[in-house]
């Protein structure tokens, strides 16, 4: 592709040669000398005790090294999790969700490790679990957790595991200038990331040192954990994250990295431990939810006020589930300006895997909700459906959330944008409908990132970041930064990431956040170069520091500008050397913000869909499908419409197939790809349209705003507009199945 | 131990000899074996296309298949597009078209597309996405993937 490399422009991705030869070495693609092969001991049932573990006839399979139970690890039971230390490294007395590991092999080849995962002879009791948000709040429901380990927390005899509260104003002072009032419920279902990289995980004891490989998306993190675990120093434990196969949230967190670094230790001799795509479903998964909204109008279709339920049925461990309950209902009410705000949120333990970060962090499932239900109001009001989201808007600079960022972006530009390329005002074609809905979420609320850029002698340079390059580009963006900043060719830039012991800090690869924040910090280390670089021409040219400027590549000198590496190659000499900037960004916590920081910025975005309903088969054809975003600056058009256009895709997919199925003893009946459909090529809208609304306006470098979930966050609500302008049919689940829509049909004709 | 079976085949056009377990996969021999790791294992049950290898022209999932089967085949994995160096057309496309974003799915994607364009060298977008429907990409750049063969075709014909 013919590109400068600039900001601004779509250079082919850096990294992308090696994707597309085969050379791109994932996790499960590197081998140690002497390694184990690592397999996990599961059983059958979503809850049981375990009576006994035999491991007898497991350890005469030949080749078997180590196997691995309860007992052989400390006690108590070293538990870990990004928010409470509630995950066991392997369960202990009692299996909670269905797939939780019992016990692992590990053994000189796969097929051992296997045969003698079979042989592992665990005696248990099935025990009775909850699997759904009602089975949970049964007063008499079996507890997920043991209360003993929830001491002090007013919730410990329930699965309630935590209850948020958010909001402004006095909904009952304003209550009166309503005149309609709408309550609805929808719910959400369970549904799996499924990145196509399975996640895996490699240990390798090293001296009094500890490598650990993992497909994980924030590998400092991991060190942390780790660390405190084992009681080693940050130094002694390195973390090798080569860039993973598909994120998504989904491997945000630790999950079986502790367990093979407890195998590797015991054996003393590096473990694998590849899983399988079944096992990586029954490790991550999205909260379910039912979320309740009560909005008050006036008869214009003003918002008076808004009354939000949200409850998120998470999995028996917490992983990162409550920030992502609590971080989504906190903007549960949307981009709107409304006087009065009440949201209660909770999560609920289940027998059911453990939920995490998933694309849109929660907002995708409040937004089903809250969207639809003010589309069901704009239906009983007879006002229009993008003219009841227009007219509530917040105009740029408006604080909607009080105490948070202001509307940060002009969004009724983003929203015109989305009505004018579905056509709203024109006329529906015979048998389609359309639908608008307008998505919302805070960006990171805190964030360090740092980064080293070294400018060698010869005009290339390297980049240290910590970021997770996971498939949204930020290799790219970052050499694109520095080929901006520096005046090199980015084909000589090369980025360096996933190597604890080698890069510096960053928090994490979440939240859309590392364009903002891992850019700002590269381009603040270039801007250190650029201060040795004024240093060094202002030597070489007897001028004076303060009438020299050194600005994207170029050093300017009274009557005479040249490029920054001519004057880093003189300036540095005949013994070569570099220019090293370091970088950093932070974004602390403020103690007294309901969610201890405020959003850096916002990801907004508008959905408009319009659908054809099969008045036989229930099945819904996208006929067009727009989204556009708020992208402050798109400093790589090609990666943000890739993005754009893959979420709105993964969007339909929550919306149109997506489910995990449990039977009545909550083991999921769909592991893998046979039963839980994601879309293939064959399900794309007929046509698709990712548009950008770009005002320079973001607070990141150049005015970038964060991108990557926007799209999927109103994919849902979109749609469900669309099938009803199509249908009259109001459907509160998902996903819309043919055959959810062909039974909705079939019950409206009867009636 | 398993059984050993010798085979002799074509590799990305290198004729080769060797000895393979009767029990194996293709995907674990092409991966473990012999080192070409550019095949993906996912889903191991033939839905999602990521071990997706050519053999005989016609494109395979190499997850339910028998190493033993190649025996006397001519197979083509990710690794034989590029020849010295030098990306295919179809590759080309893709790296410009900005088709892999995390790159997992790509191997599969690629050999699919190889497949279609050695069949035919003028397909429709339509006959692109039947042909790829195997191949699951959740970073869903289906969009940029078609065009990438929509474009390497349209480069074979000049």
């Amino acid at each position: 592709m013919t590109s400068n490399g600039l900001v601004g422009s779509s250079p082919n991705r850096v990294g992308g040669r090696d994707r597309v030869t085969g050379a791109q070495q994932y996790v499960a693609d590197i081998h140690l000398p002497n390694e184990l092969h690592a397999k996990l001991v599961k059983i059958e049932e979503a809850r049981a005790r375990i009576i006994s573990i035999d491991t007898t006839k497991a350890a005469q399979v030949p080749g078997v090294r180590l196997i691995l139970t309860p007992d052989d690890l400390p006690h108590p039971m070293p538990r870990f999790g990004p928010q409470y230390q509630d995950r066991p490294v392997l369960a202990v007395g009692e299996v909670k969700y269905h797939g939780e590991p019992v016990a692992a092999v590990a053994a000189d080849t796969r097929e051992a490790a296997e045969e003698a995962v079979a042989l592992v002879q665990v005696e248990y009791e099935a025990l009775p679990g909850v699997h759904t948000i009602d089975a949970a709040l049964d007063p008499d429901a079996p507890l997920v957790q043991d209360p003993s380990s929830r001491s002090g927390d007013p919730f410990a005899y329930s699965n309630i595991r935590t209850e948020f509260n958010f909001g402004w104003g006095d909904i009952s002072a304003v209550e009166g200038e309503a005149d309609y009032v709408i309550e609805r419920e929808y719910e959400f279902p369970m549904v799996t990331h499924f990145a196509i990289e399975p996640h895996a995980f490699i240990a390798e004891p090293d001296g009094d040192e500890l490598n650990v490989w993992s497909t994980i998306q924030h590998p400092y993190l991991l060190q942390k954990i780790l660390a405190k675990m084992l009681d080693l120093p940050l130094s002694k434990l390195r973390i090798f994250a080569p860039d993973p196969g598909g994120g998504f949230g989904g491997k945000q967190h630790a999950k079986l990295e502790p367990l093979v670094s407890y195998m590797a230790m015991k054996a003393g001799r590096p473990v694998r431990l590849v899983m399988s795509l079944e096992e990586t479903f029954q490790a991550v998964r999205r909260s379910s939810t039912r979320v309740r909204v009560r909005l008050g109008l006036t008869s214009e279709g003003d918002m008076v006020f808004s009354d939000i339920e949200t409850n998120y049925l998470i999995g028996a461990y917490v992983d990162i589930a409550d920030r992502v309950a609590g971080k989504s209902s906190y903007v549960a009410a949307g981009p709107y300006r409304i006087p009065a705000v009440k949201i209660v949120g909770r999560t609920i333990l289940s027998n059911t895997t453990p939920t995490t970060a998933f694309r849109g962090f929660g907002v995708p499932q409040i937004t089903w909700a809250r969207e639809s239900t003010l589309d069901e109001a704009a239906l009983e009001l007879g006002i229009d459906r993008l003219d009841i989201r227009r007219r509530n808007l917040p105009e740029k600079g408006f604080e909607f959330i009080p105490g948070d960022l202001p509307a940060d972006g002009d969004w009724s530009q983003t929203v015109d944008k989305a009505a004018e390329l579905i056509g709203w005002d024109t006329p529906v074609p015979e048998g389609r409908g359309r639908g608008i809905a307008i998505g919302l979420k805070s960006g990171p609320t805190t964030g360090l990132s740092y980064s080293t850029v070294r400018l060698l002698v010869d005009g290339s340079a390297l980049i240290f970041c910590g970021t997770s390059d996971m498939g949204q580009g930020a290799r790219t963006v970052f050499a694109q930064i520095v080929a901006q900043e520096m005046g090199i060719p980015i084909e000589s830039i090369n980025v360096i990431m996933g190597d604890t012991a080698t890069v510096p800090f960053d928090q994490q690869t979440s939240a859309s956040r590392s364009t903002v924040l891992m850019g700002t910090s590269v381009y603040r280390a270039c801007k250190e170069i650029h201060g040795k670089v004024k240093t060094m021409a202002a030597r070489l040219h007897g001028a004076d520091e303060v009438d020299i400027e050194v600005d994207s590549g170029t050093v300017r000198l009274t009557g005479e500008e040249l490029p920054i590496v001519d004057v880093v190659r003189e300036g540095l000499g005949p013994l070569g050397g570099e220019v090293i900037g370091n970088g950093e960004m932070r974004k602390e916590k403020e103690p007294d913000h309901p969610l201890a920081g405020s959003a850096a910025f916002f990801e907004f975005n508008c959905t408009a869909i319009e659908v054809e309903v099969d008045g036989e088969t229930g099945e819904i054809q996208i006929v067009k499908h727009v989204t556009v975003g708020d992208v402050g600056t798109a400093l790589n058009p090609q990666q943000v419409k890739g993005q754009d256009d893959g979420a709105a895709i993964m969007g339909l997919g929550h919306t149109l197939m997506e489910v995990i199925i449990h039977d009545d003893t909550g083991r999921i009946r769909n592991l893998g790809a046979i039963d839980y459909r994601i879309p293939t090529s064959k399900d794309l809208p007929l046509e698709l349209i990712s548009a950008s609304i770009e005002n320079k306006d973001g607070p990141g470098p150049y005015g970038v705003k964060g991108i990557s979930e926007g799209s999927l966050l109103c994919t849902a609500p979109a749609v469900g507009s669309a099938v009803r302008d199509a249908t009259g049919l109001v459907i509160r689940d998902l996903p819309l199945t043919p055959q959810r829509v062909w039974e909705a049909m079939r019950e409206r004709d009867r009636a | 131990m398993s059984e050993t079976i010798h085979i002799e085949t074509t590799i990305n056009g290198r004729d080769r000899a060797f000895e393979v377990a009767a029990n194996l996969t293709l995907l674990d021999v092409l991966r473990d074996q012999l080192g070409l790791t550019g095949s993906k294992e996912c889903c191991v049950v033939g839905e999602c296309g990521a071990c997706t290898v050519i053999m005989d022209g016609i494109p395979m999932n190499s997850c339910l298949m028998l190493a033993v089967e190649i025996d006397g085949r001519d197979v083509i994995t990710v690794e034989g597009l590029a020849t010295d160096g030098h990306l295919n057309a179809l590759q080309q496309a893709f790296l410009d078209l900005s088709a892999p974003q995390c790159g997992f799915c790509i191997p599969g994607q690629l050999m699919s597309a190889h497949a279609l364009l050695q069949r035919n060298s003028d397909p429709t977008i339509d006959d692109v996405n039947e042909a790829l429907g195997g191949n699951l990409c959740r970073c869903a750049g289906y969009l940029q993937i078609t065009e990438a063969v929509m474009v390497a075709a349209k480069a074979g014909k000049e």
